[in-house]
């Protein structure tokens, strides 16, 4: 269980985070969503004790992270940044933070093991690519067997066999109820892990809830509806204060009436439905609506330029 | 005790890291080759030229602090093993790793200091024990000292101390500045420079100051005599040790506050 009381951050006169207050649920995966630049990774290094916040606090099963003796053995972590002395052996990197916990020594080869760097256990970890610098980051994270851990982006700059191991390897350990808290800015990945999300936006919780209730909660979740008499059908629903905008062939997107009362609001007044069917939102929508006056940088969305009619000038 | 048990551990973790990069021996081989080999082209040089020295000058020479004066030139590779020992945590985001697996900072520097004296007392007293030896045997001809001399076993002892210091000294510029190169010039500029630029402060006070300096403060500890004022051995060495352990505090201070 990991808990946020008030925790707020400042920069200067930014607040990178701003008086959050959460709590992620053991046994659990739960997905941390937010733009860059949301304060994610401000988010973790404060509850890690890395970063002291401005003001209110963060604990780790009723403790500050400082007052935990041995922290690997109850929190594993895995921040953004590669955080690997590059001139030492991946197994040399394991070796001194398993002295600096009591973690046994031939518990450096079974997490080794675990992330598939047995095999260049002895190489400077200097010379690894991203994906195995991120495995060596997992291994570390995995090294005390904790039951907790905090993971910021791990699947970031990873090819997609890297991917795909990231999303079995934390499948597996929700599958072995463990905490995790697990920061990305990429929705499908989220909707493919967690059972659980917390978004924030510009520092700020947005919301909180299972998959189901984010989405939801979305507006762009509504009921489609076809029916050959258009303007009948939507005095009635108006009536009933619903929001209705049209659509082209005779459709009507429906919001703030549920889908049951429609349709028996059709029926009692005799209006013949072609189609009547729940949208939801898929989790992209939802996390972009959510987030849409929180990004750091925002464009609008411009279209292609034209294709050039002229042919441009080549070389023949 | 339970600190006791969490300084043990990082102890053990903070000499892995120290042996398991390849710099770290390197620096310290240099150390030794610079002590060592400056002793013995200081003490043949001398030789060679002995006749033709003034009566005087064979009079006031004095073979123990001479054969130990590589250490002038030996203590920037410890120094700046002592910079890296913390800024290369820095410079590579590792700090982060580090007080994630000890969220008790001073624990973590107070282990490093520990492991990082122990490693550069031993290299420098090995250093400062062959530079005299070998320097002995070079001058034997003309005029040498013996271990057994009045003050000989304790300047040799002395040399071996003041590159440890001077090792711990880099330790602790490296956590207050947190950077390589500013960590770096600082330390040259300490040790080396700042004496240089005393000495152009008119007198008295140039003498006045440039004693309190970490360099010639820590020279009282290998020296016999000496051609300028200066401390007293006691007073030096008090002197010259408040130099890495007020950086050292200082650097605490501010790894308890600051951002990792």
């Amino acid at each position: 269980m990991i808990e946020t009381t008030e925790l707020t951050k400042r920069y200067g006169d930014k607040l990178a985070v701003d008086h959050l207050t959460m709590s992620i649920p053991s046994g659990q995966v739960t997905g941390f969503l937010g733009p860059n630049g949301a304060g994610k990774s401000t988010t973790m290094r404060m509850i890690l004790d890395l970063d002291s916040p401005t003001s209110g606090s963060a604990k780790v099963n009723g403790r500050r992270y400082r007052d935990i003796r041995f922290p690997l053995h109850e929190v594993g972590s895995l921040l953004e940044a590669k955080s690997v002395h590059p001139a030492r052996t991946a197994r040399g990197h394991l070796q001194w933070l398993a002295d600096s916990n009591r973690i046994p020594r031939k518990r450096v080869d079974e997490v080794l093991e675990l992330v598939g760097l047995s095999a260049v256990a002895k190489k400077r970890a200097g010379g690894f690519s991203l994906g195995m610098g991120q495995r060596l980051g997992i291994a570390a994270a995995m090294l005390g067997d904790p039951q907790t851990l905090l993971l910021d982006e791990p699947v970031n700059g990873l090819d997609p066999e890297g991917i795909v191991w990231v999303r079995s390897f934390l499948r597996s350990l929700a599958a072995e109820g463990r905490t995790v808290l697990v920061s990305s800015h990429l929705m499908s990945e989220m909707a493919l892990t967690a059972d659980h999300l917390i978004v924030i936006g510009a520092g700020r919780l947005i919301s909180q809830g299972s998959v189901a209730d984010v989405v939801a909660g979305s507006s762009s979740s509504h009921v489609l509806v076809r029916t050959p008499e258009v303007s009948r059908l939507m005095s009635v629903l108006t009536a009933e204060g619903a929001e209705v905008s049209t659509d082209v062939d005779h459709a009507l997107r429906i919001r703030k009436v549920s889908i049951e009362r429609i349709g028996q609001l059709a029926a009692d007044n005799a209006v013949v439905l072609h189609e009547l069917s729940p949208q939801a939102a898929s989790l992209e929508q939802a996390f972009m609506e959510l987030t849409h006056d929180s990004g750091e940088y925002q464009t609008e969305l411009k279209p292609p330029p034209p294709p050039s009619t002229t042919s441009a000038g080549g070389p023949n | 005790m339970e600190s006791i048990i969490v300084l043990w551990a990082n102890v053990r973790a903070e000499w892995v890291k120290l042996r398991s990069v390849r710099s770290t021996l390197w620096a310290l081989a240099i150390t030794m080759a610079i002590t060592v080999g400056l002793s013995a082209l200081f003490c043949s040089t001398r030789v060679a030229r002995w006749d033709r020295m003034g009566r005087g000058a064979q009079l006031i020479f004095e073979p123990i602090g001479f054969s130990l004066n590589g250490i002038f030139l030996s203590q920037l590779a410890i120094g700046v093993l002592g910079v890296l020992v913390m800024t290369s945590e820095y410079g590579t985001g590792q700090i982060r790793a580090t007080f994630a697996a000890t969220p008790t900072r001073g624990t973590v520097l107070l282990a490093k200091m520990k492991v990082f004296f122990l490693a550069s007392l031993v290299v420098g007293e090995i250093s400062s024990f062959a530079a005299f030896f070998l320097g002995q045997a070079i001058l034997s001809s003309k005029s040498s000292a013996s271990l057994t001399d009045p003050g000989a076993l304790r300047a040799v002892l002395g040399g071996g101390l003041y590159l440890a210091g001077i090792g711990i000294f880099g330790l602790g510029l490296g956590v207050i500045l947190r950077r390589t190169a500013g960590a770096i010039a600082v330390l040259v500029a300490s040790v080396m420079i700042l004496p240089q630029l005393v000495e152009l402060l008119p007198s008295p006070w140039n003498d006045d100051i440039s004693k309190y300096l970490p360099s010639p403060a820590g020279q009282t500890l290998f020296h016999i005599t000496s051609t300028r004022p200066s401390l007293s051995t006691g007073v030096g060495l008090f002197v010259f040790l408040a130099y890495p352990l007020g950086a050292c505090l200082i650097g605490w201070v501010l790894l308890r506050t600051r951002d990792a």
